[in-house]
């Protein structure tokens, strides 16, 4: 099958190499072990993971909401706003950075308006809401083919059995989104996690791993490094994903 | 009326993250027909930089048209015989082939970049020729063509459907042209739209790949937000939107009615 010519030559002999050529300077395989140890690495490795949780964090709180009230109500301007909330899928990484500069940055919306000088385009919070942004569209459409499946019944007998409209959402209608939306978290912190688009136009003085990994590949020449961060980063992301489809067997792009 | 409130509270979140998603869009297409936006729209409406952009992206954008056309036909010419071949044979070898095509999915981009540069990158006239991207875009968007034949595939009764064929006299070639083809083109046209979307888009993998004599749309895209004035990055922005919303659109309709026939 040609298939499985083309992913052996472009697929599986490549990552095989990079895999290799992860072991091939003076650290030898303890260059794995490094990334733990070099602060300079490790410290990347924490703030990309707490950027990425908070990314998963408030899309999901704003999804999850969201996607609840636009699958239970039907009203004029429904559809545009689904539509609005969809159309990001296809940004590319990099276009989001911009639309957050334009936001964020020394001419963005948001210094034009408020007094005095307010710029975060390029901050951590200004990575953070890039995240956001790519993600809320993702974890919407996830968290909305659950949602759809819900039976609204259980929640009309809840309420007819007196109970309030906060320990609806806690006992009914959570429970029920559960995988989903453990699903819909693992696809958002996977693809934060691996997000290079985003972070190389916002984050030129924040170390995230994508970052890094661009940086030790193109200026330090740190070829075994990149690569085994590389590595590292693939496994987190797969293993994430794969989570993510056993549980709603949705696949969405990673990218970013 | 605690119902109510609740109602108000979800619409809040719902219009707010509508407003965050949607006002940078608005801003970008604003500041690219503005003739100066740190004066503001009052400097008044002018598509001299969408001229501009064109001047000194026109290749970039012809190279991405070119790039999404050749890909759509390898995923074509690769992943139709492929998803036949999967929906004909399942089993767990036929599975362990698609998770391992779908690993393009899973792992970013940058990092199969880097896998490709090392193995190929010592290869001078591949490394630099635009095919070289374009093996980039194939695995990265052959699991969207697979995937979306075999889900409409798995659907029907192919094997009843072709045993009647051939005791009708059909050859395979007859029978996979009669009869495969037109049961997956629901399948093929999502796929195809995804594709092409996606490779219109793709820059993790491309900004790695490129060569500065091979930009793509959206590397131009970097690099115009990094060294062009605010107004020529977004007329480029502008027109990447003008590109990528009705293929997005189209994809999501098609995606939806393949489906819907699946189910």
């Amino acid at each position: 099958m040609p298939l499985l010519i083309f992913s052996i030559a472009f697929l599986a002999l490549p990552l095989v190499r990079l895999f290799l050529a992860s072991g091939e300077s003076e650290a030898g395989w303890t260059i794995y072990l490094d990334i733990l140890r070099k602060p300079r690495y490790l410290n990347t490795l924490i703030l990309t993971v707490l950027v990425s949780l908070a990314t998963t964090f408030a899309a999901l709180a704003v999804s999850t909401t969201a996607g609840m009230f636009l699958s239970r109500n039907r009203f004029k301007g429904r559809g545009i706003l689904l539509s609005i909330m969809t159309l990001p899928l296809a940004f590319p990484g990099v276009v989001i950075g911009f639309l957050i500069i334009l936001l964020g940055g020394r001419q963005g919306l948001i210094n034009q308006i408020t007094p005095g000088h307010v710029v975060f385009a390029y901050s951590v919070i200004g990575l953070f809401l890039g995240y956001l942004y790519f993600s809320i569209p993702r974890v919407l459409l996830t968290v909305m083919a659950a949602a759809e499946k819900l039976d609204p019944v259980l929640e009309e007998a809840a309420r007819t059995l007196g109970a309030s409209p906060f320990r609806v959402v806690i006992d009914v209608i959570l429970p029920g989104l559960m995988p989903s939306l453990v699903a819909a978290g693992a696809i958002a912190f996977a693809t934060a996690m691996g997000a290079f688009g985003t972070a190389f136009t916002l984050a030129t003085n924040i170390d995230v791993i994508p970052m890094v990994i661009y940086t030790e590949f193109t200026l330090s020449a740190n070829i075994a490094m990149a690569a085994a961060l590389s590595i590292v980063l693939g496994i987190v992301t797969w293993a994430l994903l794969l989570i993510a489809r056993s549980l709603s067997g949705t696949t969405v792009a990673a990218g970013g | 009326m605690i119902k109510s409130k609740t109602k108000i509270l979800q619409l809040t979140v719902t219009l707010t993250a509508c407003a965050f998603l949607f006002v940078p869009i608005i801003l970008s297409v604003l500041a690219g027909v503005t003739a100066n936006y740190f004066q503001g729209i009052s400097s008044g409406f002018t598509l001299k930089w969408v001229f501009r952009v064109w001047e000194l992206y026109a290749d970039s954008i012809f190279l991405s048209m070119r790039l999404a056309f050749s890909c759509l036909i390898m995923t074509l010419i690769i992943g139709l015989p492929a998803a036949y071949g999967l929906a004909r044979n399942p089993g767990w070898l036929s599975r362990l082939l698609e998770e391992f095509i779908s690993l393009p999915l899973a792992v970013p981009g940058l990092a199969l970049a880097l896998a490709l540069l090392q193995l190929y990158g010592s290869m001078k006239g591949f490394r630099t020729s635009w095919t070289f991207i374009l093996v980039g875009h194939v695995l990265y968007t052959m699991p969207f063509m697979v995937r979306s034949i075999l889900a409409v595939l798995a659907s029907i009764d192919l094997k009843t459907l072709e045993e009647g064929a051939a005791t009708l006299g059909a050859s395979p070639w007859q029978r996979f042209r009669d009869i495969v083809v037109p049961n997956a083109m629901p399948g093929i046209l999502a796929g195809a739209l995804t594709v092409v979307t996606l490779s219109i888009g793709e820059f993790n993998l491309t900004w790695m790949l490129h060569t500065p004599y091979l930009k793509t749309l959206p590397v131009g895209l970097a690099d115009s937000y990094a060294s062009m004035r605010l107004e020529v990055a977004s007329a480029y922005t502008l027109v990447f939107f003008v590109l990528i919303v009705p293929l997005l659109m189209a994809m999501q309709w098609a995606s939806a009615r393949a489906q819907r026939i699946s189910q």
